[in-house]
C-alpha cells in the first residue's frame, strides 16, 4: 500500500494540535481563577482564600507544564510538514508567531517562576501581579494564535506576489473578519472549562464530605460565573455561524448538513449524511428552523453544498456531528447552571448528591466541546488552508515520503500516551490529596518544589496510608460505587 | 516595488544570531546537567543539580520557540529547508526535550520509580543536545536544495561529520552544566564538578580540533576564507583558546563564576568564528541571508515590535535569576 504523506500529516497535525488544544484551555481559564483567588486573599487577608489557590496552584502547575511541552511541538510543525505553506505565508504568520513568543511566552515563563515558587520569597502584592501576568500572558497567546488561525479562515490584507504572501495591511490581516468572533467565543470557552473543572472538582469534594466550607464557596462562586458565561456563551456562538455564514458559507452548509440551496430550511436534529449520494438519510428535522437562526426570517435562504463541486466540499458528515456534540454540550451548560440558580435556596446546590454528582461528570464536557469545536472549524474549512486561496496539498513539505511522516506520527503518539498517561494520573494523585493537606509540598526536605510539575508534592506511588485515610468509612465508598 | 531605503537583513541576522547563542547558553547549561546526572555522586546531588535549573528551565526553553518564529518571520528559507532536511531529527529533538522536561518533573514524586525518571532525564537532555550539534554539522556540510526546496533524503543529516559536531555540543553542554554547577553548590558537589570540569574540556578542545581540521577539507568555501590571506576570523579561535586557558585556570584557583563565564566566552568566540566562516550564506551552499529574507514590511513590522518588547523580556528574566539567586545547599531548595 502506497502511504499518503498529505493524509498522514494531516493526521498527525491534528494529533498535535488537539493535544496541545486541550491544556491551554485549560490553563487560560485557571489562570484568571488562581489570579482572582490571589487579588481576593491579597485584598481580605482570608487564610482560606490561599488555601484554596495554593491547592490550585498545584493543578495548574501540571497542566501548564504538559502545554508546554506540547507547545514546543506544534513550533515545528509547520516547518517539518508543511514547510511550503510555511514558506508561502511567512510574510505573515512569521511576524505574528514571534508576537506571540515575545509578548506571551516569556511573560508567562517568567512569572510563572515566581507564582509557583516565589511565595515566600517576593512580597504578597508581587506575588499576586505575577498570578495577573501569568493570566494577562495567557490571552496574550490566544490573541495571536487565534489571530493567525483567523486569518487562515478569513485571509484579508494582503496579496500573493511571485506565489507569496504579501501583507498589504497589518491592521486588516491581523483583525480579520473571523478574529472577534473566534477570540471571544474561545476565551469563554475556556472559562466555562475552568469553570466546569473548578465546579466539579468541588463537588466531587462536597460528596466526600472533606472541607466542606472552603469547597462550598468554591462552588458557589463558580457557579455564579458559569449561569453568566453558559448562556453569553450560546449568544457569542450564534454571532461567529453569522459571520461564518457570510465568509465561509461551504462550512454553514456542511454544519446544517444542507445539500441545496434553497429557502425555508429546517434544523436537522438527525441525520446521516451520506457524502457521495449528496443527501442525508434518516432525517429528523424542525421545518424552516435553520433559515430563522441563520437569517432572522422563516423562509430565507441558506447556501447548499451543491454550490460547489464535489471535491471541494468539507467532509460532511464530521462536521455536521461535531457541530451537533459541541452545540448540545452548550445547551447542556445552560441547563446545568440554571439547576444551580434554581438549587440556590438554603444552599441546596452544596448538599443535593444528583446535582453534585451531575457536576461531576460535567467536568469533562467543556474538553469535548472544545475539540469538537475546534473539528467543526477546521475540518469545515477542507481542501482549503488558506480559504479559498491555498489548497491542504499546496503546502504540504516537497521532500516529506509516506514512511517519515509515519514514522513521526506513531513517534508522536507513543510519547504522548506515555508521558500523558503518566500526568493523569499524577493530577488524580493531586486531587485526592486536597487542599487540606498542609505541606503543600513546600518542606518535605530536599523535595521542594521547583518547577511546574513538582510544585505539586503528593507522591508518585499509591501510598497506602494516605489512601486509607480517605477511604475508610463504608459510606464512602458506597458512594464512591453508587456514583459509577 | 520600491527598494526599501535601508536593507534590515544585517539587523535580523544579528538579532537571530542573539537568539541562537542565548538559547545555546541558557538552555544549554540545563541540558548539561541532564548529561551528566548518571556520574553524579549521589541522589542528593541529583536533587540539588535539579533544583538549581527548575525556577529558569521554561524560560530557557523558550528562546528556542524564540529561534523557530523569528526565523520564519526573518528568514523563512531557513526554516523551510532546515526543517524537512532535518526532519527525523528535529522529532528526536523535541521527543528529548518532552522527556526530559516531564521527567524532572514527576522524578521528585517517585519513589520506586525514581530510577525510571533519572533515566529519561539523562536520555532525554543527552538526545536533544546530540540532535543541536547535528543540525550545526548539517549547517556546515550544507543541504540539497533546488528552486527554494530541499530535495535531499530523509537521512541525509546523519553523517560522520554531523555524528563529530554532536557529540562535541553533549560534550561542550556538559562542561556548562559543569561549570554551572561550580556557580551554584558548594562542598562535595563543587568538588566533583571542580574535578570533571577540566576532563570535559580536553574533550570539548579535543572535538574542535578534529572539527577544525575536518570543515576545511569538506568545505573550499571555508578552505578559502580561512586560508585566503590573514583575516579577522583568526581572532576568534585566539580569543576561544584564551577563555579555555582560563577555564583551566580559574579552576585550579578555585574560583566560582570565573570558569561558566569563561566557558561562556568559549561558546561564543567559537560561534562567531562559525558564522564568520559562513557568511553571508545561511542555507549553504546556495542560498544567502538576502535570498532567506523575508519581505522588508514583515521585518520592519516585526523589528519595531521587537525594539520595544525584548528590553522587558530582558529585564524579567533577570528579575527571576535574580529572585532565584546564590548558592543551594544539599538536601534545600530556595525557600
Ligand atoms: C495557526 C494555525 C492553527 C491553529 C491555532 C489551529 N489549527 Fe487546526 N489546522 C491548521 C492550523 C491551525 C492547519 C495548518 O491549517 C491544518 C494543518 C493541516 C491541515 O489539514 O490544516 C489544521 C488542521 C486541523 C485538523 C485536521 C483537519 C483536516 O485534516 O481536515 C484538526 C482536527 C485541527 N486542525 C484541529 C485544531 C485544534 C483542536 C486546534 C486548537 C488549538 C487547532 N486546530 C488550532
Ligand atoms: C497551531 C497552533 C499552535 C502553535 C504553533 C502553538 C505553539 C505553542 C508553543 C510553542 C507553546 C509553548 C510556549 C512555552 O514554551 O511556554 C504554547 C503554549 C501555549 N499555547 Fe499554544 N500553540 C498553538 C495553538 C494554541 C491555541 C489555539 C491556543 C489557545 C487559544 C494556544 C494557547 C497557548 C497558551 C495559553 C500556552 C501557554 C502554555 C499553557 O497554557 O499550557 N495555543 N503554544
Ligand atoms: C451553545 C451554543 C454554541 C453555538 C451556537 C456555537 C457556535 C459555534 C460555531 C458556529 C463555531 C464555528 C466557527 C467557525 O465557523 O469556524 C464554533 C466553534 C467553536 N466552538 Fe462553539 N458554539 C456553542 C457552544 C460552545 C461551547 C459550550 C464550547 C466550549 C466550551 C464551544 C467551543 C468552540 C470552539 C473551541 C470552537 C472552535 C474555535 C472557533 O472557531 O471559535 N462552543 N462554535
Amino acid at each position: 500500500m502506497e502511504l499518503d504523506p498529505l493524509l498522514l500529516s494531516r493526521i498527525q497535525f491534528a494529533f498535535v494540535v488537539s493535544f496541545h488544544a486541550i491544556f491551554p484551555v485549560f490553563t487560560i481559564g485557571l489562570a484568571s481563577y488562581i489570579a482572582c483567588l490571589e487579588g481576593i486573599y491579597y485584598k481580605t487577608g482570608n487564610k482560606d482564600w490561599e488555601r484554596l489557590s495554593k491547592f490550585w496552584i498545584q493543578v495548574f502547575a501540571v497542566v501548564f507544564g504538559m502545554g508546554v511541552v506540547s507547545g514546543i511541538v506544534m513550533a515545528f510543525q509547520f516547518g517539518t510538514n508543511w514547510s511550503n505553506f510555511a514558506y508561502t505565508a511567512a510574510n505573515f504568520l512569521g511576524p505574528v508567531l514571534s508576537y506571540e513568543v515575545v509578548t506571551a511566552f516569556f511573560l508567562e515563563a517568567a512569572f510563572l517562576g515566581v507564582l509557583l515558587f516565589g511565595r515566600d520569597k517576593v512580597p504578597q502584592g508581587i506575588h499576586f501581579f505575577s498570578a495577573c501576568m501569568v493570566a494577562i500572558g495567557t490571552f496574550i497567546s490566544s490573541f495571536w494564535i487565534l489571530s493567525a488561525n483567523s486569518w487562515m479562515h478569513t485571509p484579508q490584507g494582503f496579496e500573493f506576489r511571485d506565489g507569496l504572501v504579501y501583507v498589504t495591511s497589518w491592521s486588516e490581516a491581523i483583525f480579520n473578519p473571523s478574529l472577534a468572533p473566534r477570540f471571544f467565543h474561545m476565551a469563554i470557552a475556556s472559562f466555562l472549562t475552568g469553570g466546569f473543572v473548578v465546579a466539579g472538582v468541588s463537588a466531587w469534594y462536597l460528596l466526600r464530605k472533606r472541607d466542606v466550607e472552603l469547597h462550598r464557596k468554591a462552588l458557589s462562586m463558580t457557579l455564579w460565573l458559569l449561569l453568566i458565561l453558559a448562556p453569553t456563551q450560546a449568544v457569542v456562538g450564534d454571532l461567529h455561524g453569522l459571520n461564518t455564514l457570510e465568509h465561509q458559507p461551504m462550512k454553514v452548509a456542511a454544519m446544517e448538513g444542507n445539500w441545496e440551496t434553497s429557502e425555508g430550511v429546517p434544523l436537522l436534529l438527525f441525520a446521516i449524511p451520506d457524502q457521495e449520494n449528496q443527501t442525508n438519510r434518516f432525517e429528523v428535522a424542525i421545518p424552516k428552523l435553520a433559515s430563522f437562526i441563520l437569517t432572522h426570517d422563516w423562509d430565507g435562504e441558506v447556501p447548499g453544498l451543491n454550490e460547489v463541486a464535489p471535491e471541494e466540499q468539507p467532509p460532511v458528515a464530521i462536521v455536521f456531528w461535531a457541530f451537533r456534540v459541541m452545540v448540545g454540550i452548550g445547551l447542556l451548560m445552560i441547563l446545568v447552571a440554571f439547576t444551580g440558580l434554581v438549587l440556590r435556596r438554603k444552599q441546596a446546590y452544596a448538599h443535593t448528591p444528583w446535582f453534585l454528582n451531575t457536576l461531576r461528570y460535567m467536568a469533562v464536557t467543556p474538553f469535548i466541546a472544545v475539540l469538537a469545536g475546534w473539528f467543526v472549524t477546521e475540518i469545515g474549512r477542507a481542501p482549503w488552508l488558506i480559504y479559498g486561496e491555498f489548497t491542504h496539498a499546496e503546502g504540504l513539505t516537497p521532500s516529506l515520503t509516506g514512511g517519515m511522516a509515519l514514522f513521526t506520527l506513531i513517534g508522536y503518539i507513543l510519547v504522548y500516551a506515555a508521558i500523558f498517561g503518566a500526568g493523569l494520573y499524577y493530577l488524580m494523585r493531586v486531587l485526592r490529596t486536597g487542599a487540606e493537606q498542609r505541606t503543600y509540598g513546600y518542606d518535605k526536605a530536599g523535595k521542594r518544589p521547583k518547577r511546574p510539575l513538582s510544585i505539586a508534592d503528593a507522591d508518585w506511588e499509591e501510598d497506602a496510608d494516605e489512601e486509607s485515610k480517605w477511604n475508610t468509612t463504608a459510606q464512602d465508598k458506597a458512594e464512591e460505587q453508587g456514583a459509577r | 516595488m520600491v527598494e526599501p531605503v535601508f536593507d534590515l537583513v544585517y539587523i535580523w541576522a544579528g538579532i537571530i544570531a542573539f537568539g541562537v547563542i542565548m538559547y545555546v547558553l541558557m538552555d544549554g547549561f540545563d541540558l548539561g546537567l541532564g548529561v551528566l546526572f548518571p556520574f553524579a555522586p549521589n541522589e542528593e546531588a541529583r536533587d540539588l543539580m535539579m533544583n538549581s535549573i527548575a525556577p529558569v528551565w521554561d524560560g530557557n526553553e523558550t528562546w528556542l520557540v524564540l529561534g523557530g518564529a523569528g526565523l520564519l518571520a526573518a528568514f523563512p528559507l531557513v526554516y523551510a529547508v532546515f526543517l524537512p532536511a532535518l526532519y527525523i531529527g528535529v522529532f528526536l529533538l523535541v521527543a528529548g526535550l518532552i522527556f526530559r522536561g516531564v521527567a524532572f518533573e514527576f522524578r521528585f514524586k517517585a519513589k520506586t520509580s525514581r530510577y525510571l525518571w533519572n533515566w529519561s532525564f539523562t536520555i532525554g537532555s543527552t538526545v536533544a543536545a546530540f540532535a543541536q550539534g547535528v543540525v550545526v554539522g548539517a549547517y556546515i556540510e550544507g543541504f540539497e536544495t533546488h528552486n527554494m526546496q530541499y530535495v535531499g533524503g530523509a537521512m541525509d543529516w546523519l553523517t560522520p561529520f554531523t555524528v563529530l559536531t554532536g557529540v562535541g555540543i553533549v560534550i561542550g553542554y556538559a562542561l556548562l552544566g559543569a561549570t554551572w554547577l561550580i556557580l551554584k553548590s558548594e562542598g562535595y558537589i563543587q568538588d566533583w564538578a571542580y574535578k570533571i570540569a577540566p576532563w570535559l574540556l580536553l574533550g570539548v578542545l579535543g572535538v574542535f580540533a578534529a572539527i577544525s581540521v575536518w570543515t576545511p577539507m569538506i568545505d573550499p568555501f571555508v578552505a578559502d576564507r580561512w586560508f585566503g590571506g590573514v583575516s579577522l576570523i583568526w581572532l576568534m579561535p585566539v580569543l576561544a583558546m584564551l577563555c579555555a586557558y582560563r577555564i583551566f585556570s580559574s579552576i585550579r584557583q578555585r574560583r566560582n563564576g570565573t570558569p561558566f563565564v569563561a566557558t561562556m566566552g568559549m561558546f561564543v568566540f567559537t560561534y562567531l568564528g562559525l558564522l564568520a566562516s559562513k557568511f553571508p550564506y545561511v542555507v549553504p551552499p546556495n542560498y544567502t541571508l538576502w535570498d532567506a529574507s523575508s519581505a522588508h514590511e514583515s521585518q520592519l513590522f516585526l523589528l519595531i515590535g521587537l525594539l520595544f518588547v525584548i528590553p522587558f523580556v530582558l529585564g524579567y528574566t533577570a528579575f527571576t535569576y535574580w529572585v532565584f539567586r546564590g548558592k543551594l545547599k544539599a538536601g534545600e531548595g530556595y525557600h
